[in-house]
C-alpha cells in the first residue's frame, strides 16, 4: 500500500524514501505536511506514545480481570502458579531485558549515525525475541501437555497422576485409583480427582460422597460450599462442559508436582489468564520482531543518519513496552506469594 | 406521594404495589422539570427562530460573547435540580433494594423461555401468585442465559443469571380483579421466543384465598397413591366422585394445561408447524432418526427420557442440545400426563 | 458508492479549472491508494453512508415486522419469524453502532475537515489515516460476512452467556465475524484519534492558539481522546468473547466459575463513552452551524469548549447506570448515579449557549441550519429523558424497555440529524457544487417529522411497560407500534429525497463559491473544492466566529471579506 501510495503521488514522500529524486530541496525523509523534521519526530513521537498508552490500556482491561480473580479467589493463584516454571520465566525475563537494552543502544547508535553497529544491535534484539518465543513455546508445550489449560480444557487429570490410567476409566475411577495409589492423607491427586468427579461440587453433594477416602473427599465438599452459589436443584452439568477426558496414556508426567497442597475449584482460571495474558504478550511480541526485522532492513541498506532515526527511537519505544509489561507479567504469574 | 401528571395522562401501568407511589412522584417530578426546561429551551428557540429570522438588509446585531453570570446560573440551577432527582431515585432504589425480613418467600426459576415460581409447600407453578398487603421476596436463578424479571404494576426490575442468585421483594396493593392479572415479563434479550417468555401474577385479596390456591395449585399432588391408581383408572369417574378436588382434570387435560405452563409450546407446537423442536402431532407411535442412538418408536420410555435426559437422544434435523433438562421439577404424575396429552394428538391428515 | 463519489461521477462540468483535489490526479488508485485526507474523508463519507442505508434497511424492516403484535393475539406475522426479527434488530445496532455512527462524523468529516480547519495540508500520518479507513472497510465486510453464517442474534450488546453458547446457529455462528468484525472498526476508531489529536496538538499553524480553534476541533479533540482511551478495553473485551465462545476460556461463563457480569462492566466501560464518541463531535458542529447561519458569534465559547472536555472526562465514570437492575452492588450503582446527574450539567450548558447564540441573530434557515434547529429540539428531549434513566428507582421500572430505546435514539440517532446538517455545510467545499436547497430543507422537514412520530411514542409505550427487543407484543400497544412505523416510513422517504438532493447536486448542482454560507473559520478560505495541499502558505488566523467582515457578494454568490469585493475569498 505504501508503495503504491508512493507511485501515484510523486509529492507525498513516505518513508521509504526515494529522496534522490525529490525536488523540493528540504530534507528527503520530510513528509510534505510538516514543517521542519523537528516537527516531523515530535509527531512521530507523541503518536507512539499515544500507541503505547492504548496498549497499556488493551493490558489493563487484562490486569483488571487478573485483579477481580485474584481478589476473589486468592487461592487459586496460590495454589496454579506452582506449574509454571519460574527458572524458564526468569530467563526469559533476563533474555528480554537484555534484548531491551540492545535495543536502547540500537537507539543511541542510530542517532550518532552508526550504521553497523545499529544493524548489528538490531539483529542481537531481535535473536532476544526469537529466544523469547522460543522458550515460551517451550513453557505452553509443556502446559498443553499436561492439561494445564484454560476453561473447558483444563485436565487435572494429566498432571496430578503420575502413575497414568487407563484412558476407559472415568474420574471417578481415577479417583478411585488415586486413593489406592496414594495412601498419604495429603495427598492432593485423590482430592483433586474427586472435585473432578464432581464437577462444580456444589451442584452435585452426592457426587462427592462417591469417593470414599474420607479426608480426601471432605475437601472438595469444603471449597464447593464456599462456591456453592448454585441452586441444588439446578439442572446438571453436562459431561462435555467438565474436564472429564480420560487419562492420558500410561507415564504422561511422572510428578514433579507433589508440594501443591490441596487443589482448589476453578483452578483453570489462572490458566485461562495465563495464557490471555502471555498469549497477547506473545502476539505483541511478534509485532515488535517484524518492526525490528524491518528497521534492520532499512538498516542494513542505509536508511538511518544522525539526522533522521524516527523509525529506530519509535520502534525503540514499541519494544520498550513489550518488555516492560513482561516486567509486570513476571512477578503476577510466577512470582505469587 | 402519587403522580399527577403521569396519572392524567395515563402513563403508568397501574399502581399495584407500595413502590408505585413513589416511582410515579419522582417520574412526575422529572417530568414537570423536562417540560419546563423544554419548553424554555425550544419556546426561546422558536421566538428567537420568528424575530431573528434572516431578512434582507438586516444583519445580526452584535451582542456580548460571554457572561460570566448567565453561564453560571445555567450551571447552578440544573444542579440543584439534579442533585434533587439524584436523591429521590436514591430513595426510591433502597427502598427496592432492601429486602424486607420475615417476607413471604417465592423461588424464581428463568430458563429459555418460561418462568416458573417455586413456593414455600414445594409446589412448581408457572403462574406467580402472592397475597396482597404481605411483603414477598423472589429468589431468583436462571438455567441458562440472562433473563430479567419485571411486572411492569409493581415498578420492579431484576436481570436473573446462572450462577448467581438475585433477590427483589415487593408488596402488592392492588388485588388483580377476578380473572385478571398483571403481566409477568422478561425484559433482558434471552433469544428466540424472547417475547414470549410472559407469565401472570395474580393479587390475592386476602391471605386465605391464596392459600386455597396454594393448595389447590397441584391436584395432581394432593392425590395418594391409591387416589392416583384410582384416577388414572377412570378420570372421568374419580373426578366426579371428587368435586372437592378442585383444578382436576382428565390426564390428557391435564397434561395439555402442563405443555401450556410449562415452557413445552415454545418449541413443541401441537398443530403440526415446525419449531425448535418437533411439532406432538401425530408425534406418537412415529419411528424417530437421531443422530447418536439407534432409531426409536416414541412411546412412553422414550417421552420420558426425553423430559428427563433430552440430549441423550438427538433427533435429526433438529439442534442437539436445545432443550434444557427437566429432571427434579416435573413430576411422574405431571409425564404421565403430558403422555396422556401426546396420545390424543393424533394427526389425521396433516403432514409430519 | 460509486454514485456518491465524484471521481466517479465523471468530470465537474464547470468546476474551477484551477487545480483541486478531486481533479489533481485520476484513476482508480489515486483513490484506493491516496494519502490525502480529503479524498479519504470522501471515501469515508460514501462508506458510511452507505452502510447506513443497510442499517436503515434493517431498521425499517423491524418497524415492518412489529405492524402486528402476535399471532396468539389474533393478528399475523407476516414478515419474518422470530428469528429473522432477532437478527434485524442485532445488525441494525450494530451496523449503525459501530459501523455508521462512531465513524460518522470523525471519519468522514472530520477527517475532511479537521486539517483545512486547523489550517494544516494533512493530518498528522497520512498513511495511517488510510489504514484507518481500510480497517473501517475490513471491519465492515467481516460484520456482514456474518449474514452468511446465518446472521447474529445477540443484540448489538452481546451480552454473554447468550453470546458466547447460544447465540446464532452453530460454534461459530455468525456471533464471531461480527466481534471480530466490531474489534477491527475499534482500532480503525483508535488510529483516527490518535491521529487528531496528534494533528491537533503538533500541526497547528502559528497563531493558530488552542482557544481560536473552532469549536468543532474541540468536539473532536474530546472525542479522539475517548477513542483512544476506552477503544482499547473495548478491544480486550471482545478478544476475550471471541476466546470464551471458540476456546472456552470461562472468564464470563458462571459454568465454569466465571461471571457473566464482568463481561457487562467491560463492555459499557468502553460503550457508554461511545455515546459520547457519537456525540460530542455532533456538539462541535452544532457550535458551527448555529453560529455561521445566525451569523452570530458563538455564545459562551469557552464554556463550550470546557463542557466538551468535562463530557469526555466525565464520560468514562458513569458505565454502570447500564446495569441499574443487573445484580451490581447497590453502593456501586449510588456513585454511578450520582456521575450520570453530574454530566447532564455539561449537556445542558452547550443547549443554553447554542440557544444565546441565536439571539438577535440573522437566522438563516438554510438545510444544514434546519437540521441543526431540529438537533435542538430532539436532543432536548433526548437529554432531559436521560434524567428519568439516571434516577435509579425510577430505572428500575424503566430499564430496557422502549423508553430507553426511544431515549438513546433520541440522542445517539439525533446525531445523524447533525451528521445531515454537516453533509450539507461542507457539501459545496467537498463537491464543488451548491444543492438544491428548498428540496433539501423538505428533506429535513419531513426527517424531523419521521423521527419524532417513531420514536416519540416509543416513551409512551416505555412507561407502560413495552420491553424492547420483543418480537411479539400485547394488543394494547398495537396502536403505538403503528405509528411508530409509520414514522419510519416518512424517515425513509426523506433519506431518499436527500439522496436525490445531493445526486442531483453532483450531476447539476451550480458551482460553489468558496465561502458560500459566509462562515469565519479557515476551510472557507481556500477554493471550493480545495486545492490538493490545502494552504501553500498557512493562511491568517482570524477569530473563526468573528462575521462583521464578511459579507455577500452577488458576483460570487458568496462571502467575500470586505474590502475585498470582488476578488475571490481564498487567500491565494
Amino acid at each position: 500500500m505504501t508503495q503504491m501510495a508512493d507511485a501515484v503521488h510523486p509529492t507525498s514522500h513516505a518513508a521509504v524514501p526515494h529522496g534522490d529524486a525529490h525536488a523540493h530541496g528540504h530534507h528527503p525523509n520530510l513528509e510534505h505536511h510538516f514543517d521542519s523534521l523537528t516537527q516531523q519526530f515530535d509527531a512521530g513521537k507523541l503518536g507512539m506514545w499515544l500507541f503505547l498508552a492504548t496498549e497499556v490500556l488493551l493490558f489493563g482491561g487484562l490486569f483488571c480481570a487478573y485483579a477481580i480473580f485474584r481478589r476473589n479467589h486468592p487461592e487459586v493463584f496460590m495454589y496454579a502458579h506452582q506449574f509454571l516454571d519460574t527458572t524458564w520465566g526468569a530467563i526469559n525475563t533476563v533474555v528480554l531485558l537484555v534484548s531491551s537494552f540492545t535495543m536502547a543502544w540500537a537507539v543511541t547508535a542510530s542517532q550518532r549515525g552508526q550504521r553497523h553497529l545499529t544493524s548489528i544491535l538490531l539483529a542481537l534484539t531481535f535473536l532476544g525475541g526469537v529466544g523469547f518465543m522460543v522458550i515460551k513455546a517451550v513453557e505452553y508445550s509443556h502446559k498443553f501437555h499436561d492439561g494445564l489449560m484454560w476453561g473447558v480444557h483444563y485436565d487435572p487429570a494429566k498432571h496430578e497422576h503420575g502413575h497414568g490410567h487407563n484412558g476407559a476409566h472415568g474420574a471417578a475411577a481415577t479417583a478411585a485409583h488415586g486413593a489406592a495409589d496414594h495412601a498419604a492423607p495429603a495427598d492432593h491427586g485423590t482430592a483433586g480427582a474427586a472435585a473432578t468427579a464432581a464437577p462444580a461440587a456444589s451442584t452435585h453433594p452426592e457426587a462427592t460422597t462417591s469417593v470414599h477416602a474420607p479426608e480426601t473427599s471432605g475437601q472438595p465438599a469444603a471449597t464447593g460450599a464456599e462456591a456453592a452459589d448454585l441452586p441444588p436443584e439446578r439442572a446438571p452439568l453436562e459431561p462435555s462442559q467438565v474436564a472429564l477426558a480420560p487419562a492420558g496414556p500410561a507415564g504422561l508426567h511422572t510428578g514433579g508436582h507433589d508440594l501443591h497442597g490441596p487443589r482448589p475449584d476453578n483452578v483453570h482460571w489462572f490458566f485461562g489468564v495465563y495464557f490471555t495474558m502471555t498469549g497477547l504478550h506473545g502476539l505483541h511480541v511478534l509485532a515488535g520482531m517484524a518492526v525490528i526485522g524491518w528497521l534492520f532492513v532499512r538498516s542494513v541498506r542505509g536508511d538511518f543518519s544522525a539526522d533522521y532515526f524516527t523509525p529506530v527511537d519509535l520502534g525503540g519505544l514499541y519494544w520498550h513496552l513489550v518488555d516492560l509489561i513482561w516486567i509486570f507479567l513476571f512477578p503476577l504469574l510466577y512470582l505469587i506469594h | 406521594m402519587t403522580g399527577i401528571l403521569a396519572d392524567s395522562l395515563g402513563l403508568m401501568p397501574p399502581k399495584a404495589s407500595t413502590f408505585a407511589p413513589a416511582v410515579d412522584f419522582w417520574f412526575d417530578f422529572t417530568l414537570w422539570v423536562s417540560i419546563f426546561f423544554f419548553v424554555l429551551i425550544i419556546g426561546l428557540m422558536m421566538i428567537f427562530m420568528v424575530m431573528y429570522r434572516r431578512r434582507p438588509g438586516v444583519r445580526a446585531i452584535v451582542t456580548p460573547t460571554h457572561s460570566t453570570v448567565l453561564e453560571l446560573s445555567w450551571t447552578i440551577i440544573p444542579t440543584i435540580l439534579v442533585v434533587l432527582m439524584f436523591w429521590g431515585g436514591f430513595k426510591t432504589y433502597m427502598d427496592q433494594r432492601v429486602m424486607p425480613s420475615g417476607a413471604y418467600e417465592i423461588g424464581v426459576n428463568a430458563k429459555q423461555w418460561a418462568w416458573e415460581f417455586t413456593y414455600p409447600n414445594g409446589i412448581r407453578h408457572p403462574e406467580l401468585h402472592v397475597p396482597k398487603d404481605v411483603p414477598v421476596v423472589l429468589t431468583m436463578f436462571s438455567d441458562d442465559v440472562l433473563h430479567s424479571f419485571f411486572i411492569p404494576a409493581f415498578r420492579v426490575k431484576m436481570d436473573v443469571m446462572r450462577g448467581r442468585y438475585t433477590k427483589l421483594w415487593f408488596q402488592a396493593t392492588l388485588a388483580s380483579p377476578p380473572g385478571g392479572y398483571y403481566p409477568v415479563l422478561c425484559t433482558e434479550y434471552c433469544g428466540t421466543s424472547h417475547s414470549t417468555m410472559v407469565t401472570k401474577c395474580v393479587v390475592h385479596e386476602t391471605r386465605a384465598e391464596f392459600d386455597q390456591w396454594l393448595r389447590d395449585a397441584d391436584p395432581l399432588k394432593k392425590l395418594t397413591p391409591e387416589q392416583y391408581d384410582e384416577y388414572v383408572r377412570d378420570p372421568a369417574a374419580f373426578i366426579a366422585a371428587h368435586p372437592d378436588i378442585q383444578g382436576l382434570q382428565s390426564p390428557a387435560d391435564m397434561g395439555r394445561k402442563l405443555w401450556d405452563t410449562k415452557g413445552c409450546k415454545q418449541c413443541h407446537s401441537i398443530d403440526g408447524k415446525v419449531g425448535t423442536g418437533p411439532s406432538w402431532l401425530g408425534i406418537w407411535g412415529a419411528q424417530h432418526e437421531f443422530s447418536n442412538a439407534p432409531p426409536a418408536v416414541v412411546e412412553e420410555n422414550y417421552v420420558r427420557e426425553s423430559i428427563e435426559n433430552p440430549r441423550a437422544k438427538a433427533l435429526k434435523g433438529y439442534a442437539a442440545n436445545a432443550m434444557p433438562t427437566y429432571q427434579g421439577r416435573i413430576t411422574d404424575r405431571e409425564i404421565d400426563s403430558i403422555i396422556a396429552f401426546i396420545k390424543t394428538l393424533k394427526s389425521g391428515s396433516e403432514t409430519k | 458508492m460509486s454514485s456518491l463519489n465524484p471521481a466517479a461521477a465523471g468530470p465537474l462540468v464547470g468546476a474551477p479549472a484551477a487545480d483541486n483535489y478531486l481533479t489533481h490526479s485520476r484513476g482508480f488508485w489515486s483513490w484506493a491508494a491516496t494519502l490525502d485526507h480529503k479524498r479519504i474523508g470522501v471515501m469515508y463519507l460514501a462508506g458510511i453512508f452507505t452502510m447506513f442505508l443497510v442499517g436503515g434497511l434493517f431498521a425499517v424492516l423491524l418497524r415492518s415486522v412489529l405492524l402486528t403484535p402476535d399471532a396468539a393475539a389474533g393478528g399475523v406475522k407476516t414478515i419474518v419469524d422470530a428469528n429473522m426479527y432477532n437478527r434485524f434488530f442485532t445488525l441494525h445496532g450494530a451496523v449503525m453502532v459501530f459501523i455508521v455512527i462512531i465513524p460518522g462524523i470523525p471519519a468522514a468529516l472530520g477527517n475532511f475537515v479537521l486539517p483545512l480547519m486547523l489550517g494544516a495540508k494533512d493530518v498528522a500520518f497520512p498513511r495511517l489515516n488510510l489504514c484507518s479507513f481500510y480497517l473501517w472497510l475490513i471491519g465492515t465486510a467481516m460484520a456482514l460476512a456474518s449474514l452468511y453464517w446465518g446472521g447474529v442474534d445477540t443484540g448489538w450488546t452481546f451480552y454473554t452467556p447468550y453470546s458466547t453458547k447460544v447465540g446464532s446457529s452453530g460454534a461459530f455462528g455468525g456471533v464471531v465475524p461480527v466481534v471480530a468484525g466490531a474489534f477491527v472498526l475499534g482500532f480503525s476508531s483508535i488510529f483516527t484519534g490518535l491521529n487528531f489529536i496528534v494533528t491537533i496538538h503538533k500541526l497547528r499553524p502559528p497563531g493558530m492558539t488552542w482557544f481560536r480553534m473552532p469549536l468543532f476541533l474541540w468536539g473532536t479533540y474530546a472525542t479522539a481522546v475517548i477513542q483512544v482511551l476506552a477503544t482499547p478495553v473495548l478491544g480486550i473485551t471482545l478478544l476475550l468473547l471471541l476466546a470464551e465462545r471458540l476456546l472456552g476460556i470461562g472468564f464470563f461463563d458462571s459454568e465454569l466459575g466465571g461471571d457473566p457480569v464482568l463481561f457487562q462492566h467491560f463492555f459499557w466501560f468502553y460503550s457508554h463513552p461511545a455515546v459520547y464518541i457519537m456525540i460530542l463531535p455532533a456538539m462541535g458542529v452544532m457550535s458551527e452551524l448555529i453560529s455561521v447561519f445566525s451569523h452570530k458569534h458563538i455564545f459562551g465559547y469557552k464554556f463550550i469548549a470546557f463542557s466538551s472536555v468535562a463530557i469526555a472526562i466525565l464520560g468514562f465514570l458513569v458505565w454502570g447506570h447500564h446495569m441499574f437492575t443487573s445484580g451490581q452492588s447497590e453502593l456501586l450503582g449510588v456513585i454511578f448515579s450520582a456521575i450520570t446527574f453530574s454530566i447532564a450539567i455539561p449537556s445542558a450548558v452547550k443547549m443554553f449557549n447554542w440557544l444565546t447564540t441565536l439571539y438577535k441573530g440573522s437566522i438563516d434557515f438554510k438545510a444544514p441550519m434546519c437540521y441543526a434547529l431540529s438537533f435542538m429540539w430532539i436532543f432536548g428531549i433526548g437529554g432531559l429523558t436521560g434524567l428519568f434513566l439516571g434516577m435509579m428507582g425510577l430505572d428500575q421500572h424503566l430499564h430496557d424497555t422502549y423508553f430507553v430505546v426511544a431515549h438513546f435514539h433520541y440522542v445517539m440517532a439525533g446525531t445523524i440529524f447533525v451528521f445531515f446538517g454537516a453533509i450539507h455545510y461542507w457539501w459545496p467545499k467537498m463537491t464543488g457544487r451548491m444543492y438544491d436547497e428548498g428540496a433539501a430543507v423538505l428533506a429535513s422537514l419531513l426527517m424531523f417529522i419521521g423521527f419524532n412520530m417513531t420514536f416519540f411514542i416509543q416513551f409512551l409505550m416505555g412507561t407502560r411497560g413495552m420491553p424492547r427487543r420483543y418480537y411479539a407484543y400485547r394488543p394494547e400497544f398495537q396502536f403505538h407500534h403503528i405509528v411508530s412505523t409509520m414514522g419510519s416510513y416518512v424517515m425513509l422517504a426523506a433519506v431518499l429525497l436527500l439522496i436525490y438532493v445531493l445526486i442531483k447536486s453532483l450531476r447539476s448542482g451550480r458551482p460553489a463559491p468558496a465561502n458560500p454560507w459566509g462562515a469565519g473559520s479557515m476551510e472557507w478560505q481556500c477554493a471550493s473544492p480545495p486545492p490538493h495541499d490545502n494552504f501553500k502558505t498557512p493562511p491568517p488566523v482570524v477569530d473563526a466566529y468573528d462575521y462583521e467582515s464578511l459579507e455577500w457578494d452577488e458576483r460570487v454568490g458568496g462571502y467575500v471579506h470586505r474590502g475585498r469585493r470582488g476578488g475571490p475569498a481564498a487567500t491565494h
